[in-house]
């Protein structure tokens, strides 16, 4: 008796659980039942488990009945005529969606060649193996799939055209690459995908080898003519926007160049950008701290003294502003309305991003890297035809890693720019590598990729053959623009006296516990106490009960608050957060007393 | 010449004036010893930890960071089942937490010859073996609706683990007592003596059958002879050193466990320090990293200097320390600041935690040396 769940919920009993399966896969085949309801025996538990759920990955397979596939030849025709879709095949039972749980007792051929009578299924095709994104890489079957894996998620994070109508968007922190073009090495997902409407890298000659210490640990190095040819430029774009929200009591924000007598009015020289209308005119030059959108709102409470008080001037400052480390040029300003109808206002920021150190770049097979040096033309190696290299990629990438499709590119892609036209690198079904050799040996080039290179600096040849060879780059969206921070002065913390955190607050680099203790470690007790002076405070406090006195400015002249003049108060000094912590002592009930005595 | 040695003692310690006594040329003039222990003195000093050195931390930082590169695997000894020893950071942290109950004890032992050579190993390592009953029974069925017990012996086993089948009939038979004995061949029935047939106490009795201890040491469940070098050890896993003490072809020099806490009970605080020492050592030395020893003989004299074995916890040696703020900022703050409100501690902030806290210079390297002067009156 097998035990049969619906969605894991227990629904009945049945006596022939094979048969109930195989009744059941014919009647789905039939198209009785949906195409996406599976059903599983599992043997070793006795339980057949149907499942309908949504959130289950399912993939097509093509049928196969003794040892021959349903899928004939007349029903390709068919389907290149228009006479039938794919999904009247599924309909047809010639091809079925399997999902994890059936795939489980499926025995699947790889291609028409491994059918044996025993097989149940077969690919549709050998790629179908992998999902779209690690499809794009082209002789992915040469790979670990780990570096696969590496490699389709690197592409997702590629600068390119995302979308045609980038112009009219208003799409939050975007990059779009100034001349994508589409890989010389291509497999047939590129093609199905459309991916010339969105290319997303470039073409670049490509030569391993080490260079200095600039490209070690996964750096890469860049050729400076090659940037200034444009080489990787992008524009990034991130909108600035805000409403005229509306406020109990008819109150309402107001967008216009505040006035002077606003609570919180910067100065004039950060509204100098700002029009008539309070909003920044398109093409304005801007850094940080100017104001692109100014902007005041009613005073936060109303009194009732307030109230008859001049009522203009209680309006705060709320002007949008550049964010600390930002700049770029207005791009685009657009006013409109909101569900609400409030007026909103959205301002495009643009900025182009030229490729500098520290930009990360990446080939499709999970090689990513930084820049490591951007190295003068003169300076770069160049071949003995006179080709330079656009970028150096160190050779102790290659070993620990074993992405042979990142060395057959190489190859295929010198091939494929000599001879002019696209390689097909479809994994499993990709050109033969060794035609792609001779191909190049007859084109006038060492067979094997490699080619006599001389030092750009000394003239030298170099003893090494270097392998070069042209290459699909991608410029992904991690850019130091974005990133770098440092501060040796800035910002605290209202509670704690402390740095604030992050970079959007130009907080500070925390000297945390494990590096406070390197510094005790080696006994540098002065440099740690220096170091931790962010939040140092000198404190009153008295002598006779230990807490906190109060320092009069008017009477100058210290008191404390419990036993009152009569006793003498001396200035601690201390870590804010010290005092803090007392005060909370306080609140818990605890009295914490300081006893005070001269340090020497 | 003796006089010269006398003038440094309590300068050098004993061990490195012997070294050099035994390790002197025979010519040496008076005037020559004179320079040579002034040299040793010298490096002596130099190489002695200066004040101030914050050796507790550095001992820390030393055996942490390897900790980081440690990997979290069991080994397990191939063939034998059940036979797994925690080693790597989780048995590192067991050591240093001083855990009253480790999760792999584990003994070896070593025998005296000729024992120790091979003779009879394999009968000595199954007579070491707990053997509990359920190991002879072949099976075990409760009659309900007759109220009795029927125990099916398997006398082949009995045959070799070098025990009488008499001997554990008597075992046997004095465990049931309460009950009536019936043995007839391999089958031996049991009934309640008294009028109730109370299937619950029969039930109770089968439980308690099951695991009645036979013979062997107790709390070793797994023996293994193997050969080391050329001599035959027993490894165990499980651990009583008391009792395998008392076996008279056990050298008990040698033979250890992996149980500091026993080690501490049989032997005493000196070689449960030690024990400290070797296990932590044991890890690190299997895991292929390099810990100078004087880092964790540190850490294994602040666990035992108090006379009893406590591992680095909140209950353990952290509790000692005289600052409440040093205790808070280790683990359970509020518990640690309630309970010295009760009693109105007073820190003195000597330590280096407390003045960190305040923002005040440590009491460590640079921050210790004070100038003073006395001003004249």
């Amino acid at each position: 008796m097998a035990e049969i769940f619906l969605n894991g919920k227990f629904i009945g009993t049945v006596a022939d659980p094979g048969k109930l399966v195989d009744s059941f896969v014919e009647e789905r085949r039939k198209g009785k039942l949906h195409y996406s309801i599976s059903i599983y025996h599992d043997k070793t538990l006795d339980e057949v488990q149907i499942e309908s759920s949504r959130g289950r990955a399912i993939r097509p397979l093509i049928v196969i009945k003794e040892g021959k596939p349903m899928l004939t030849d007349r029903h390709i025709e068919q389907v290149e005529k228009g006479e039938l879709t794919f999904f009247d095949l599924v309909k047809q039972g010639v091809i079925e969606y399997l999902d994890a749980m059936e795939e489980e007792e499926a025995l699947v051929a790889f291609d028409e060649n491994d059918l044996t009578p025993e097989h149940t299924h077969m690919e549709i095709l050998p790629l179908a193996i992998v999902g779209l994104c690690t499809s794009l890489v082209p002789f992915g079957n040469f790979n670990q799939s780990t570096r696969l894996n590496a490699g389709s998620k690197n592409q997702k994070q590629s600068l390119g055209l995302y979308a045609a109508n980038y112009l009219v968007r208003m799409d939050m922190d975007v990059n779009v690459l100034h001349t994508p073009q589409l890989p010389l090495v291509k497999t047939i997902m590129h093609d199905s995908s459309h991916y010339e409407n969105h290319p997303s890298g470039q073409n670049v000659v490509l030569a391993i080898l080490s260079f200095d210490g600039y490209n070690m640990e996964d750096a890469i190095l860049l050729n400076k003519a090659s940037i200034e040819r444009g080489y990787a430029r992008s524009t990034y774009f991130r909108p600035v926007v805000t409403e005229e929200l509306r406020y109990s009591g008819g109150l309402i924000d107001e967008v216009s160049v505040p006035d002077k007598d606003v609570k919180g009015f910067k100065s004039e020289k950060d509204y100098r950008l700002l029009e008539g209308d309070g909003i920044i005119f398109p093409e304005a030059v801007i850094a940080e701290g100017d104001v692109v959108i100014g902007k005041t709102s009613p005073p936060r409470f109303l009194s009732s003294l307030d109230e008859y008080n001049l009522t203009s001037s209680a309006r705060r400052e709320s002007s949008m502003t550049i964010k600390h480390g930002e700049k770029g040029v207005v791009d685009f300003v657009l006013l409109t309305e909101n569900s609400e109808g409030n007026k909103l206002i959205q301002v495009r920021l643009r900025d182009q991003r030229i490729p500098e150190t520290g930009d990360k770049f990446t080939s499709r097979h999970g090689q990513k890297g930084v820049v490591g040096l951007i190295v003068e033309t003169a300076d770069m190696p160049y071949s003995a035809s006179g080709i330079v290299p656009d970028i150096i990629f160190n050779p102790h990438g290659i070993p620990s890693r074993m992405t042979m499709s990142h060395l057959i590119e190489m190859l295929a892609g010198k091939t494929g720019a000599l001879s002019g036209r696209y390689i097909d690198g479809t994994p499993f079904e990709a050109e033969d590598h060794n035609n792609l050799r001779k191909e190049l040996a007859s084109l006038g080039f060492r067979e094997d990729g490699t080619e006599t290179f001389y030092n750009g600096r000394t003239g030298e040849m170099f003893k090494a053959q270097i392998y070069v060879g042209d290459m699909y780059y991608l410029k992904l969206k991690h850019m130091v623009a974005n990133k770098v921070h440092a501060r040796a002065r800035g910002p605290i913390q209202l509670l704690t006296r402390q740095p604030t955190e992050g970079r959007a607050k130009e907080g500070g680099l925390r000297l945390g516990e494990m590096e406070k203790d390197t510094f005790v470690s080696h006994g540098a007790a002065l440099l740690l106490k220096e170091r931790f002076d962010a939040d140092r405070t000198i404190v009153p406090f008295c002598e006779q009960c230990g807490l906190v006195a109060v320092y009069d400015e008017y009477k100058k002249k210290s008191y404390c608050p419990i036993c009152g003049d009569n006793c003498s108060v001396s200035n601690v000094e201390l870590a804010y957060a010290f005092k803090l912590l007392l005060d909370e002592l306080k609140s818990l009930g605890i009295y914490p007393k300081l006893k005070l005595k001269d340090k020497y | 010449m003796d006089d010269i040695y006398k003038e440094y003692e309590g300068k050098i310690p004993e061990g490195i004036i012997a070294d050099v006594q035994s390790s002197l040329p025979d010519k040496v003039s008076k005037a020559q010893l004179k320079s040579i222990m002034q040299k040793v003195l010298e490096e002596y000093e130099k190489s002695r930890i200066e004040a101030g050195e914050a050796v507790g931390l550095i001992s820390a930082q030393s055996v942490g960071e390897p900790g980081t590169q440690m990997t979290l695997n069991t080994f397990h000894f191939a063939g034998v089942s059940e036979f797994n020893v925690t080693v790597g950071l989780p048995r590192i942290i067991e050591i240093l937490d001083g855990r009253q109950n480790i999760s792999t004890p584990m003994m070896e032992i070593y025998l005296k010859e000729p024992y120790s050579k091979g003779k009879d190993i394999k009968q000595i390592a199954e007579s070491i073996k707990q053997t509990e009953f359920r190991d002879f029974i072949k099976e075990i069925t409760l009659e309900i609706t007759e109220g009795k017990l029927d125990v099916k012996l398997d006398l082949e086993k009995v045959k070799r683990v070098d025990l009488s089948e008499a001997k554990l009939l008597k075992i046997f038979e004095k465990s049931v007592k309460g009950f009536t004995f019936k043995q007839n061949g391999d089958m031996i029935t049991l009934k309640s003596k008294g009028k109730s047939e109370n299937v619950n106490e029969l039930y109770k009795l089968k439980e308690k059958l099951k695991s009645l201890y036979v013979s062997g040491i107790k709390g070793i469940t797994q023996v293994l002879p193997v050969k080391r070098e050329d001599e035959y050890v027993i490894m165990t896993a499980g651990s009583n050193l008391k009792e395998v003490f008392k076996l008279d072809y056990v050298d008990t020099v040698r033979t250890t466990t992996n149980d500091i806490h026993e080690i501490q009970a049989v032997l005493g605080i000196e070689a449960s320090r030690q024990a400290v020492i070797n296990e932590v050592n044991k890890v690190i030395e299997e895991q292929g990293l390099n810990i100078d020893i004087r880092h964790i003989m540190l850490i294994a004299d602040i666990m035992s200097f108090s006379g009893k074995v406590r591992g680095i916890t909140r209950y353990g040696v952290v509790s000692d320390k005289s600052s409440v703020l040093a205790r808070a900022s280790f683990e359970t703050p509020i518990k640690h600041i309630m309970e010295a409100a009760f009693v109105g501690e007073i820190d003195k902030l000597t330590s280096v935690v407390e003045n960190v806290m305040i923002n005040q210079v440590i009491p460590v390297g640079t921050g210790l040396p004070e100038l003073r002067s006395t001003i004249k009156k």
